[in-house]
């Protein structure tokens, strides 16, 4: 199993390699699909994407919580937290190639 | 909001791009993705999050109609954290 990590640049050179479009483009509509999945979770929206999974938004509550240093209690302010749940057709995926190799 | 929707913002952002190329270009980026976790490699995209590949251990399992044991083998499943900058938009701030 590699370690290699994927960045923007690798995303963004293939739609550059898929539609006949500049880098430059194609980076800027890397970051307009981000932007959009950003905006719509930020307005608490769920985003699905088929084939994929989705990313929802889910509310924390209140709860006490402890320094592991100093072992004084702090309260955990409420707070929202996003969920990504893959789908089935990802998850079938990811363990299809991996056990394979 | 769904991919469907996700392309019909793209595109009626850039009304000068073919509807075939919006379709592409969104679904290159997710399968691009998918493809990296395919291999176990890592995503990082500052700012949204990073996807990875953890592994979960076999375990021993239990048919909950019958209740019979079952050994569930090892498997590998995606995950997703969340990047610093989209936690603090979640948080309104």
């Amino acid at each position: 199993m590699a370690g290699k990590t994927i960045t923007r640049a690798q995303l963004g050179e293939a739609v550059y390699q898929e539609v006949g479009l500049s880098r430059n483009e194609s980076a800027a509509l890397l970051e307009n699909v981000l932007g959009y999945m950003t905006d719509a979770l930020a307005r608490g929206e769920t985003v699905k994407i088929s084939s994929f999974g989705s990313f929802s938004v889910r509310q924390k509550g209140q709860r006490i919580g402890r320094n592991p240093k100093t072992g004084q209690e702090v309260p955990i302010l409420p707070r929202k937290v996003l969920v990504f749940r893959p789908s089935q057709v990802l998850k079938s995926r990811i363990n299809r190639s991996i056990s394979n190799s | 909001m769904t991919k469907s929707e996700l392309i019909a913002r793209l595109a009626a952002d850039n009304p000068h791009l073919y509807q075939r190329d919006v379709e592409r270009i969104v679904s290159t980026i997710f399968d691009e993705i998918t493809g990296a976790l395919a291999q176990g490699d890592r995503v990082e995209l500052r700012g949204f999050g990073a996807f990875s590949v953890k592994q979960r251990g076999s375990r021993t399992g239990r048919n909950p109609r019958t209740g019979a044991t079952v050994e569930v083998d090892s498997k590998h499943i995606p995950y997703f954290k969340t990047g610093k900058q989209l936690r603090e938009k979640l948080n309104g701030s």
